[in-house]
């Protein structure tokens, strides 16, 4: 590849790279305008509720506990050498509230539930359900993309909030139950350590973020996916990617403006 | 599935949520402890707050009767005024002394306050004259270090 080759295709990657951040915020935009008339038609909101809320409850549920047992464990692990066992609680909740809660929720999420949007919008772009919608002088985006745009935002706060509590109580039972922890100092420890707005409610900020960004990636990917099979399987495989990446970075930019600056 | 069914489950699912965000405010964040209902307002001066923190707990005998709100310094005095909000149902004596402990050996700073023996009470807005900076480790280790040296001095002088 001779230099005067590469700068074209430099730029050509640059500017479609460009064009797709842009394409992306306009159909963001276009949803945006279109969720209160997805408002209206409330049932369809609760319909896709259901799909992404009820039916990811048990995955949630039972990773939560897995990852309250193993925080106990290591934690006490690292915490005994310094004969603040005690602290196991505190330092169970913190990192659920503040990281784990909002951020396992997401990636798990992006998994149960973006996937299954993309593939369902996908296969409806591919059997021209969306087309025949708009002939029929129905806007896809408000009845079919925005009820899930919705759902989606109002579902992962709640599991995330599931997950920290499940991960909570599996804390409790290896700390308490199995290791023998006294639970006075368990709970008191954590109540004093953990504070209602600072970190519930940073942790809640933090996965209503994630929720838009998890659920309008698989959405965006379902709707440009190519109408084929491999398409759809593409689009699929980067709805898990892009989420999994952008909840990873805005984490990080999130905590950074949260909890970085002293109080 | 029936609509009815569905709307069913979906409640369940949303008032699971919140019972959930309701036990991670109430059970695991300290939203139950926080002082409810009205407070007043007392300032107090010290020549060193070393470690304390918004929210802090302000404690007499042991028992929490309010929470620092805010701490800042006096431009002119130089001294660290704290402000707290003390629960309107324990009123103290004017002349009670605030004093910045530590729970244990390392743990977290708080405000004691030791009631006297004046007729009057702290009303809104007053300043608690009387009080004792927190205790800094490294000025206390220091002390401790001259003390030994001085002893040595003298043993040596001998």
């Amino acid at each position: 590849m001779s230099f005067d080759d590469f700068l074209p295709r430099l730029g050509r990657w640059a500017l479609g790279y460009l064009f797709r951040l842009g394409h992306g915020a306009y159909f963001f935009a276009d949803l945006l305008k279109n969720t209160p008339a997805a408002l209206r038609r409330f049932y369809l909101v609760v319909a896709q509720l259901h799909a992404i809320g009820n039916y990811s409850v048990v995955i949630i549920a039972a990773s939560g506990l897995a990852v309250g047992f193993v925080l106990a464990l290591q934690g006490y692990y690292t915490l005994s050498r310094y004969g603040a066992a005690e602290s196991l609680g505190l330092l169970v909740a913190l990192s659920l509230v503040r990281e784990l809660g909002p951020v396992v929720t997401a990636l798990l999420f992006a998994g149960r539930a973006g996937t299954s949007l993309t593939a369902e919008i996908g296969l409806m772009k591919a059997g021209e359900q969306l087309a025949a919608m708009e002939l029929m002088a129905i806007d896809p985006k408000q009845r079919v993309l925005a009820p899930r745009l919705l759902g989606g935002i109002v579902a992962m706060p709640l599991l995330a909030a599931m997950f920290s509590a499940v991960g909570i109580f599996g804390g409790y039972v290896v700390g308490v139950l199995l290791i023998g922890i006294d639970p006075g100092q368990f709970w008191s420890q954590m109540q004093a350590g953990v504070d209602v707005w600072d970190d519930v409610g940073n942790g809640m900020i933090k996965s209503f973020v994630f929720g838009v960004t998890c659920t309008f990636v698989a959405l965006y990917e379902g709707h440009e996916a190519n109408a084929t099979p491999e398409g759809v399987a593409q689009a699929t495989t980067r709805t898990v990617v892009i989420s999994s990446l952008a909840v990873l970075l805005l984490d990080f930019v999130l905590t950074a403006v949260m909890f970085s600056t002293p109080r | 599935m029936t609509r009815r069914g569905i709307e069913t489950l979906v409640g369940l699912f949303v008032l699971a949520g919140f019972v959930a965000i309701g036990y991670l405010a109430l059970k695991a964040a300290n939203l139950a402890a926080m002082t409810v209902g009205e407070t007043y307002t007392v300032t107090a001066l010290f020549d060193n707050v070393g470690g304390l923190k918004p929210r802090a707990p302000v404690k007499s005998a042991g028992v929490t009767v309010g929470r620092v709100s805010s701490i800042a310094l006096d431009g002119r005095t130089f001294q660290g005024v704290v402000t707290m909000e003390l629960e309107k149902r324990y009123a103290f004596p004017k002349d009670t002394s605030a004093a910045i402990l530590t729970a244990g050996l390392l743990g977290d700073q708080y405000i004691g306050l030791n009631p006297g023996g004046d007729d009057d009470n702290l009303a809104a807005g007053d300043t608690i004259r009387m009080t004792q900076s927190a205790v800094v480790l490294e000025n206390f280790i220091g002390q401790m270090l001259y003390n030994r040296a001085a002893e040595g001095g003298t043993e040596a002088n001998k």
